[in-house]
Order: C-alpha cells, then sequence, then structure tokens
C-alpha cells in the first residue's frame, strides 16, 4: 500500500471518530470547558450581574474563607456527612445485600419491596420523612412515645437534623444493595466450602473469604458514597425549608442550613451567594471548593481503573 | 446446603451420641429450618423499615383536614376526595406537563447525542480515546453547582431563556455524561466479531452502529433512557435556577415544594401530592424492573 492512500485512510478514519464524536465534543466545549474557566474567571472579579464585573484580586477568596459566616459550618457538615451517612449506607447495604441473598423464599418481592425507596424523587421523599419525622403528630414520634422512648425533634432540632437526613439516606439504599448483591453472588462458593471444612465461625467466613473477594465494590460504594455526600443538595435544602415554614415566593428569603446552620451543606452555598447575595464572585470561589474535592475523589475512582473503566481492549 | 446433606465430617453431624444418620440428618435439618426462620423474619423487619413510610404517607393522604392534624395513624373514614383536591390545585396539571416534556424530550435527545459517543469510546482506537473518556467521567462527576453561575448567565442574559426549561433539555442534545459512560460499558461488552463480520459484508460504521449494534445494544439503551427520564423526574436544582421565576415553568418536583407552602396545615393534601408525585416513577419501575436493575449493576461493577 502506497504511504498516499494510508494517509487518507488515515485522515478518513480520523474524520469518522470526530464525526462519531461531535455531540460531545460540543458538548463539552460550551457545558464543561468554557464555565470552568468562566468559573474561575469569575472568582476573581465583584461581580453581581448588573454592573460589570471588576477585578478584586483575592477579595472573593478571603471573604468566603474568613467572612463568609456559613462556610465553616457547611464544611464540617460535609464532613460529618462523609464520615457518619456514608458510613451508615454502606454498612447498612452491605447488610441488605448479604440478607437478599441468604433469602430463598419470596426473594423477588423481599428484593423489590427493598429497592423501592431508591426511586422516591428525592423531594417528595424528604417531604414524606419531614412529615413521619415531623416531632409533634408524624407517626415515628407517635409509636416512640407509645414505647415509652424518647421523642427527639428530628428536622427541627440542630442536634438531630443530619442523623434524621441519614435515615432517609439509608431508606434509599437500594442502588447499594443491588451492587452488593452482584458483587456476593460472584464470590466463589468452593472458598466458603473450604472455609467452613476448616471450622471457621461465621464471622470468619465474611472476614476472610467475603471482605477480600468484594472489597473492590466496597471502595467503589465508599468514595462514590463521599462524591455524592459531597454534592448533598436536595434534602437537606427541602428539609431545611419545610421543617422551617419558609417556603418558595420571592417574599420570604430562606436562611439555608435550618436549624441554626446544621443542614447547610456547600451545593446551598452557591446558591445562596449567587441567587440570593447576587455574588457571583464568592459564589464561584464556592464552587471552585466544591469542584476541587470532587475532582480529587473522582480521581481516587480512576485510580483504580479496573473496578470503573474496564479497558475495551 | 451442605447442612441439608449432613455431609460426614462437618461439625452438625458429629455429635458424639449420633450414632446412625437419622438424628443427625434430623439435628441438620432442624439447624436449616431455624437458619430459615431467622433469616426470612430479618427479612420482613427489613422490609418493614423500607415499606412502613409508604404506608403511613398513603394513610395520610386519604386522612380528613382534621384528623390529618392529630396524631392518628389511620383514618377514620377515607376521603379519596384529596387526590381530586390536588388535580384541582391551580399549577399541578401544568407541573405534570413540563415535567414530562423536560423528561421526555430530555431522555429522546441524550440517548440519540450519546449512542454514537459511546460507540466510538467503545470500538473506535484513536489518539485521546482513553483522556476523553477521562473527561467524560470527571463531567459525570461534576457537581452541577460549579458551574452554575456562568451557565445561567449564559441562559438568562445572552439567549434569555430562562423562566423556561430550555436551559436544561438543550444541553441534553450534546451527549451527556453518564449516559455516555453507561453506554460504553454496555457497548463493551458486544464482541467485536460482530462488527468485523458486518464490515466484510460491506457495511461502514455508521450502519454497523445502527444494523449490528444497536439491535444488540437494546438493554443498555433502555437502562441509560430509564435513569435520564428520573434523572429530569427528580431533578430540583436545574428548575429551581431556570424556571423559579416562571410558575408556568414549573416542574413536579419544584412544584411539590411550593405546595407544601401554599398548604400550610393540611398535612393529607401535601402526602396526596406526594404519592402522586411518587407514583409514576414506580409504575415505570414496575414495567422495566429488569433495565433498570440491570443498569444500577453496570455502573458499578461490570467494565
Amino acid at each position: 500500500m502506497s504511504t498516499h492512500t494510508l494517509r487518507s485512510k488515515r485522515r478518513r478514519s480520523a474524520l469518522r471518530t470526530a464525526a462519531f464524536m461531535s455531540p460531545w465534543l460540543i458538548g463539552f466545549t460550551v457545558f464543561f470547558a468554557y464555565p470552568l474557566i468562566s468559573t474561575v474567571y469569575f472568582s476573581f472579579m465583584k461581580y453581581d450581574g448588573f454592573n460589570s464585573p471588576v477585578w478584586n484580586g483575592l477579595g472573593n477568596w478571603s471573604y468566603v474563607f474568613s467572612d463568609y459566616p456559613m462556610f465553616w459550618p457547611s464544611l464540617r457538615n460535609t464532613l460529618w456527612l462523609v464520615v457518619i451517612m456514608v458510613t451508615c449506607r454502606v454498612v447498612f447495604g452491605l447488610g441488605i445485600g448479604m440478607l437478599i441473598t441468604k433469602i430463598k423464599t419470596g426473594t423477588g418481592i423481599f428484593r423489590t419491596l427493598f429497592y423501592l425507596p431508591y426511586l422516591a424523587p428525592p423531594v417528595a421523599a424528604t417531604l414524606a420523612f419531614v412529615f413521619l419525622l415531623n416531632p409533634g403528630t408524624g407517626p415515628v414520634n407517635t409509636i416512640l412515645g407509645e414505647l415509652g422512648l424518647p421523642t427527639p425533634g428530628w428536622f427541627n432540632d440542630p442536634g438531630w437534623s443530619k442523623p434524621a437526613l441519614t435515615l432517609l439516606a439509608v431508606w434509599g439504599i437500594g442502588d447499594l444493595m443491588v451492587i452488593f448483591m452482584a458483587a456476593l453472588l460472584d464470590v466463589p462458593k468452593e472458598q466458603y466450602e473450604a472455609a467452613e471444612l476448616d471450622g471457621a465461625s461465621a464471622w470468619h467466613r465474611f472476614r476472610y473469604v467475603t471482605l477480600p473477594n468484594i472489597s473492590p465494590i466496597v471502595m467503589f460504594a465508599v468514595v462514590t458514597g463521599v462524591i455524592s455526600a459531597m454534592q448533598y443538595y436536595s434534602q437537606p435544602l427541602v428539609a431545611g425549608k419545610v421543617a422551617s415554614g419558609v417556603i418558595g415566593g420571592s417574599g420570604q428569603q430562606f436562611e439555608p442550613g435550618y436549624p441554626d446552620k446544621s443542614t447547610l451543606t456547600l451545593p446551598q452555598l452557591v446558591y445562596n451567594l449567587g441567587f440570593q447575595r447576587f455574588d457571583y464572585g464568592a459564589a464561584c470561589v464556592v464552587a471552585l471548593v466544591l469542584f476541587a474535592l470532587a475532582m480529587a475523589f473522582t480521581a481516587l475512582l480512576m485510580r483504580r481503573r479496573g473496578g470503573l473503566i474496564g479497558s475495551g481492549d | 446446603m451442605t447442612t441439608l446433606l449432613g455431609r460426614p465430617g462437618s461439625p452438625t453431624t458429629t455429635a458424639p451420641d449420633a450414632p446412625d444418620r437419622t438424628p443427625a440428618a434430623r439435628a441438620a435439618r432442624r439447624k436449616a429450618l431455624l437458619h430459615w426462620i431467622a433469616v426470612h423474619s430479618l427479612g420482613v423487619a427489613a422490609a418493614l423499615f423500607f415499606v412502613l413510610p409508604f404506608v403511613f404517607l398513603f394513610l395520610t393522604s386519604v386522612m380528613s383536614d382534621h384528623q390529618a392534624l392529630t396524631r392518628d395513624l389511620t383514618p377514620n373514614s377515607w376521603e379519596w376526595g384529596n387526590y381530586a383536591k390536588v388535580f384541582d390545585t391551580p399549577g399541578f396539571l401544568t407541573w405534570w406537563k413540563n415535567t414530562l416534556l423536560y423528561a421526555g424530550l430530555g431522555t429522546v435527545l441524550s440517548v440519540l447525542s450519546s449512542i454514537p459517543v459511546a460507540y466510538a469510546l467503545a470500538k473506535f482506537r484513536f489518539r485521546g480515546r482513553q483522556l476523553s473518556l477521562m473527561l467524560v467521567i470527571s463531567m459525570m462527576m461534576l457537581p452541577p453547582q460549579v458551574i452554575i453561575i456562568p451557565m445561567y448567565l449564559f441562559w438568562a442574559k445572552q439567549l434569555d431563556l430562562s423562566g423556561s426549561l430550555w436551559p436544561l433539555i438543550i444541553p441534553m442534545a450534546f451527549g451527556d455524561a453518564f449516559s455516555i459512560f453507561l453506554l460504553r460499558q454496555f457497548l463493551l461488552t458486544i464482541p467485536n466479531e460482530y462488527l468485523d463480520a458486518a464490515k466484510v459484508d460491506g457495511c461502514g460504521e455508521f450502519r454497523t452502529l445502527i444494523r449490528v449494534v444497536l439491535p444488540m445494544a437494546k438493554p443498555g439503551i433502555a437502562a441509560v433512557a430509564l435513569f435520564q427520564f428520573f434523572y429530569a423526574w427528580n431533578d430540583y436544582f436545574g428548575p429551581q435556577i431556570y424556571a423559579s421565576e416562571n410558575p408556568a415553568a414549573w416542574t413536579l418536583s419544584y412544584g411539590l415544594e411550593s405546595f407544601k407552602g401554599a398548604h400550610h396545615t393540611d398535612w393529607n393534601l401535601t402526602m396526596a401530592a406526594t404519592v402522586l408525585v411518587m407514583a409514576p416513577v414506580i409504575l415505570v419501575f414496575f414495567f422495566a424492573q429488569k433495565a433498570f436493575v440491570e443498569g444500577v449493576t453496570l455502573t458499578g461493577v461490570k467494565g
């Protein structure tokens, strides 16, 4: 084959690739690269959307880190969610996944029932939980009261609002259940039989056979859990709004984080700064903090390529 | 089931006072039965945890206005009229229409635009493929709030499209990162031999994609379409940013919250509206359970 035809063939294949990739190439440029660069630019500008942007140096950055009263509380909340909510979800999801592999009668029904809450639209599920957990007349406190147990203030008590959100998150465990179930069924049966012959206890079988086999999936669940905990938005915001009784409308301004900043998360700050205070510069600073955190954990996911990306060769 | 077979030498069958197999087998069977009971009791307890919120939600939705404010758990009289009242609420039908438009059109656009990209990433060899894949994953993991300020300025100030759902629908025509990733994972499982055979028969890449790959990728496409539909149905942040200023453009997820605001003390009506927002998603799930579960597994384990 002459070099000429080879080159034209190569060019044709490059054109073909570009054609197939074109929707995403445009999407990537317009809806990812451009706004990301623009966010960096605005983070150094004083801009309210009406007067033209003015250079502000590190002013927005120092405002967010040292003067904006919501930044550190929201970071502390995020840390709480990452440590406690993610752990609860993974442990409970693994437990339910193990349970479903042991259930032999009515497996299909159990699996569907366990999975269903995951599908509930977040705003609807949050509204439902604010009702279920409302301190006065909610069914949960009614039942707890009947049993003579303490009746917490849940979404109306700064000390209980994050546990209430955790309860909501644990309720929607369906995604993790399915992933763990698939992983558990892939553990070679011979390893369990061998362990049993050696007289290994149930705990030892879990510790030395199950766990090593499914550890990549546990890792995956933890990292994706951390990423979504940092992005946690609709549930804490809606819970705060509904529990406080301040909802929507242009008349009342809702100070996010009710009660007492205990449900603030970073994405809510972008909304608060950008769309309530019209301080686009400071909003972009918080956006970049969020970006850095999300990308750090995404890099962690991608480093373990086998589990997530696959080779394709 | 080793315990049921009572395999010799296993701990359950070596009781010293078991000279013949029968008592040992009986003991093993009893142990299996106890195990069955323990597992299924736990299963029922877990099922209650998952189902009871739905039950209380529904029971409250058919209570009378007065009873919904009490501690009662079950309705005295079943007020089905609550659901009619929800539908009569100004705006509720508009929210439905808008949600269907956003979810329906958004899904069609994102599936159509994501398929060729996913195919190229899965089956073509080209420089920058690995980099493109990493960028797709980065886009998938990007919290929408990170780029919302410039995006809002772009749609609102330059194109004057705020107060509508178009800023949420139009980007779907340019490949959705999550759909691309999921489809790519699925297309990897299609053996290259099928594609090679199509090429030997004289098909170009485009015809191969349409005639050979798409029919085989139906389960993957179904899963992606479902996820995309649910994403739009559930989206709260997008409509909050672009549609909040114009009630005619609200979606169910966004409107539901204001419904609670308008019916401040009427938990029964709010819960009826909540049931009506949850119901379609759950119905769709029952009809497409297999595709959905396959999709969830695909995101985590395959590769």
